[in-house]
């Protein structure tokens, strides 16, 4: 029994040897060698993936944790190297290595215009990245975690600015570093306070013995963690970093900040889910921020024109649902719903990687329209993953928005209104990107329309995959109203959810019309958008409230002038007055004391004989002196080293 | 006597001596300030012999305590006679190489 | 007052005396005189502690060959207070100050001292500084110092004539 289970860390090792080939090789490897190894690596993991998802589903199944080697040890301290297979790590494993197969497989050809060294560093680059996601969802406690966790933001930065000549890019992907690094400050706080506390970080012994801890303990812990979910992902107040993320290559915004990174908070935040039932107060407050953002993102996506800036928007609207989703104790739902948008936003971000190849690295929603008969492929797919973003039955972000909604309706009426409000505007944007890129008439040059194009197949079969994907992924968590004990994905997850029972369970009819309400909006929002942007898209500058959405409510502006700003002028001022004239004259009056003293000792020096009897005198004198007469001194040595 | 006059006049002497060295540029006179300083020492080790054998001397006239301080003069004496011929040797093959006897000119220290 | 006090007394006179004019002298001849002055005084001392074979020695090593030796090398190098290289007055200070209280610090640790208060140095009478004892002990105990310091002299003898020699060779 559970044969694979015990080969578990062949997973993360298989994306860590693609990561030293390409990496050590790049200059060597052609670009399809590098592509075979890239794409390789993360198929055989994926492979083993499968079927170690096998064993974990059959009945009865008991976690393995694989324990390879002591990683730190002090006295009776110890963390250990180990990884964990269980339900929840079974499902990221799918998704980052499924999802990362084929955005690799996407990347050898969305990539191909790169010199070969740099195809092959892009290559290593999110070999590396998979690798470090690995680490992070199959390690057993919170420092392999923590490893992992830093491993994917090293990623994300290298890969963000891939492109490192434009220093826009590079500027973008320093504030992703720095973003990330806030919130794994508190991710290590809490990690610390966890060894304080409890004296070990396992997750088994953690949730143990989570009950010995005191409310205030459990309330920080769970918000120092929540704090470094929220840098990695992307909620208020650090979420800025995700939409500037975009300046990486399609595929990587598609990879990190779509299907995996992205989720990495959500999966800390489900693992640690016994420590957050603990914590009503950190409940609420994910909730609220999660539902802010939701709503902060979504306005802003209304007015945006870049492409991907929409999408990255959209990102942290729906990160933000999945927070709200374990804000309100729906765990299973959150998870579920991070399965759905991992597969409807990653088709998303590839079909806009195809459309940006297709017309030559555009990005600007108002230079494309029309693209329906040119690109049929990406349009279908690309409108599926619409519907299902929006939360159209059947299609997969029904069932996952709707599970949340309930869960959500059913803590706080509030909660709901609010979600439902977001997840209109959700299909509003949505379609209104849809229809200005793929209704109307093309509206860029000439030349481009000339060049207009189909995607190779490395391109279009991903996308195909994942709109049947996007479209069947919702049935793994069909609701009880309509069928009875078919929630496949809540039963999968059992074991590890500290499943709070709702304090009053909603009738099918309220549950019905929920849906209904929720669907109708969605629709209503979606006719209009199509109608209104179809033939007629939105080419002026935003003006009142728009211009609000259009310039991201001017958080950016806020932070600069709030937190950048006045950090820069401390820097500058310590740089141009601390620095220059008070570190830099010490040092240098130091210098120059010395060579002044050196100049003057020198004429000691004097090579004259009696010059240095006359000091060998005089020193004889002193010694004498402080050999026989040095106790008078001793009351002045007290009262020195007193 | 009391030793305390001895001691008193040997430093004397050798202080003497001392300044001598500082306050002169002549080598010669330097190297007789040397000697000067060596005979002070000298004083004081016969006076401190004759001290300890005046302890045995109480009990038995014919003691020999506190021989080796002369004897260890009179090595000194021979000690300063070789260190006399070849300094004053230096001091006439520097007088022959500067037509002077100034200390002075001996600074090749310095390089 | 006993005449060993006033031989003492005046026998230290004369060696303070004369060595202060060694210093003093500006013509080196003088000095030369002088010191022959405090090694008879030395000497002197010597007899009166009894020590009659270093008392003969000292005057015949210092005031009689050392001393002559100086002379020699004084008069052959001719020279006289006009070509006596002068110290600047600052140093000359500095000189005397740091010798004057490394001699007064001396004494005064001297005379604090709580091994010799009180003792005295035998005098006029002991047997140590006769020759009878000090030559059975010098060849007896001494012998190879004694030996040795002959070899020092046959050294510092060839060490002169090279030094000698050389400088004649750079000469021509």
């Amino acid at each position: 029994m559970n044969q694979f289970s015990h080969l578990v860390y062949f997973i993360p090792l298989f994306p860590l040897i693609g990561f030293l080939i390409n990496g050590l090789a790049r200059n060597s490897l052609s670009k399809s060698a590098t592509g075979l190894i890239g794409s390789g690596v993360i198929l055989a993991s994926f492979i083993l993936s499968v079927l170690i998802f096998l064993e974990v589903k059959a009945p009865g199944f008991q976690p393995v944790i694989v324990n390879l080697f002591d990683f730190i040890r002090v006295i009776d301290f110890n963390i250990s190297f180990a990884f964990r297979v269980d339900q929840l790590s079974t499902l990221w494993l799918l998704i980052v290595t499924g999802i990362g197969f084929l955005i690799h497989v996407y990347s050898t050809s969305y990539m191909h215009d790169e010199a070969a060294p740099h195809f092959a560093r892009f290559f290593a680059y999110m070999n590396l990245f998979v690798f470090s996601m690995l680490l992070l969802v199959l390690g057993a406690n919170y420092v392999i975690m923590f490893i992992g966790w830093e491993g994917v933001g090293l990623c994300s930065y290298l890969l963000i600015g891939y492109w490192f000549k434009n220093n826009d890019y590079n500027y973008a992907a320093r504030k992703a570093f720095v973003m990330n690094r806030i919130g794994d400050v508190g991710f290590l706080l809490a990690v610390f306070w966890l060894i304080a506390k409890l004296g070990t970080v396992d997750y088994n012994e953690v949730f143990a013995k989570a009950s010995t801890l005191s409310t205030f303990d459990v309330t920080a812990i769970t918000m120092l963690l929540f704090v470094g979910a929220a840098g990695k992902s992307a909620q208020i107040p650090l979420y800025t970093w995700l939409p500037d993320a975009m300046a990486g290559p399609t595929p990587v915004s598609a990879l990190i900040h779509a299907a995996t990174m992205v989720t990495a908070g959500i999966y800390m935040i489900v693992r640690s889910n016994i420590l957050y039932s603990l914590a009503p107060f950190t409940q609420a407050v994910v909730a609220t921020i999660g539902l802010a953002t939701a709503l902060l993102a979504a306005t802003i996506a209304i007015k945006q024109n870049d492409i991907k800036k929409v999408l990255a928007y959209s990102t942290v609207s729906q990160l933000g649902y999945m927070f709200l989703g374990l804000g309100v104790g729906a765990y299973t739902g959150a998870v579920f719903h991070v399965m759905t948008h991992a597969f409807f936003k990653a088709l998303l971000f590839l079909g806009a990687g195809s459309v940006i190849h297709a017309i030559h690295n555009g990005q600007d929603i108002r230079n494309m329209g029309g693209l329906k008969k040119y690109m049929p492929i990406t349009h279908i797919t690309f409108l599926l993953a619409c519907l299902a973003i929006s939360g159209i039955p059947p299609l997969s972000g029904f069932f996952s928005k709707d599970e949340i909604l309930a869960a959500a309706y059913e803590h706080n009426i509030l909660y709901w209104i609010v979600g439902v409000l977001t997840a209109g505007l959700t299909a509003f944007y949505m379609f209104r990107l849809y229809a200005t890129t793929f209704q109307g008439s093309f509206r860029g040059t000439p030349e481009q329309e000339h060049h207009l194009h189909e995607s190779p197949s490395a391109i279009t079969i991903p996308l195909i995959i994942l709109a049947v994907l996007s479209v069947v992924g919702g049935f793994m968590g069909i609701p009880e109203v309509f069928a009875a004990d078919s929630h496949w994905l809540e039963h999968f997850l059992r074991p590890l959810i500290a499943k709070a029972e709702p304090a009053h369970p909603l009738s099918h009819s309220t549950e019905y019309m929920l849906m209904g309400t929720s669907v109708a909006i969605a629709m209503i929002a979606i006719l209009f958008a199509w109608t209104r942007y179809s033939k007629k898209p939105e080419m002026e500058e935003a003006t009142g409230a728009g211009k609000v959405f259009a310039n991201k409510w001017y958080i950016d502006e806020l932070y600069n002038a709030v937190i950048a700003n006045p950090i820069q002028k401390l820097g500058s001022f310590l740089n141009n007055i601390i620095e220059k004239s008070v570190i830099d004259g010490v040092v240098n009056g130091v210098g120059k004391g010395i060579q002044y003293a050196g100049r003057q000792v020198r004429l000691v020096q004097s090579g004259q004989v009696g010059n240095y009897i006359l000091l060998m005198v005089l020193s004889m004198v002193l010694m004498i002196l402080l050999i026989f007469y040095g106790h008078n001194l001793n009351p002045i040595i007290n009262w020195i080293s007193k | 006597m009391p030793i305390q006059y001895y001691i008193t006049l040997a430093i004397i002497l050798f202080c003497i001596g001392v300044v001598g060295v500082l306050t002169r540029r002549n080598a010669i006179i330097i190297f007789m300030c040397i000697e000067l300083m060596l005979n002070a020492v000298n004083l004081l080790l016969v006076a401190f012999s004759k001290m300890i054998n005046g302890f045995a001397y109480a009990s038995d006239k014919a003691s020999l305590a506190g021989m080796d301080g002369q004897l260890f003069v009179f090595f000194i004496m021979v000690v300063a006679a070789a260190e006399v011929s070849v300094g004053l040797a230096i001091i006439v093959m520097m007088y022959r190489n500067t037509h002077s006897v100034d200390i002075n000119f001996l600074n090749r220290l310095k390089n | 007052m006993s005449i060993i006090q006033i031989l003492f007394w005046f026998l230290s006179a004369l060696a303070l005396m004369g060595a202060l004019m060694v210093v003093l002298s500006k013509n080196p001849v003088h000095s030369v005189l002088w010191l022959i002055v405090v090694f008879f005084a030395i000497s002197g001392h010597y007899v009166l502690l009894n020590a009659q074979f270093l008392a003969i020695v000292n005057l015949i090593v210092y005031a009689g060959a050392i001393m002559v030796l100086f002379l020699f090398v004084i008069m052959l190098m001719n020279l006289n207070s006009e070509t006596e290289p002068q110290k600047n007055n600052m140093l000359k200070i500095a000189g005397a100050i740091s010798g004057g209280s490394l001699m007064l610090i001396m004494i005064d640790v001297v005379s604090s001292a709580s091994d010799i208060a009180g003792k005295s140095a035998l005098v006029k009478e002991g047997n140590i500084g006769l020759i009878k004892y000090l030559g059975k002990s010098l060849f007896n105990e001494y012998v190879i110092p004694f030996e040795i310091s002959s070899i020092l002299f046959l050294s510092a003898m060839v060490g002169a004539v090279v030094l000698g020699k050389k400088g004649e060779a750079k000469a021509v």
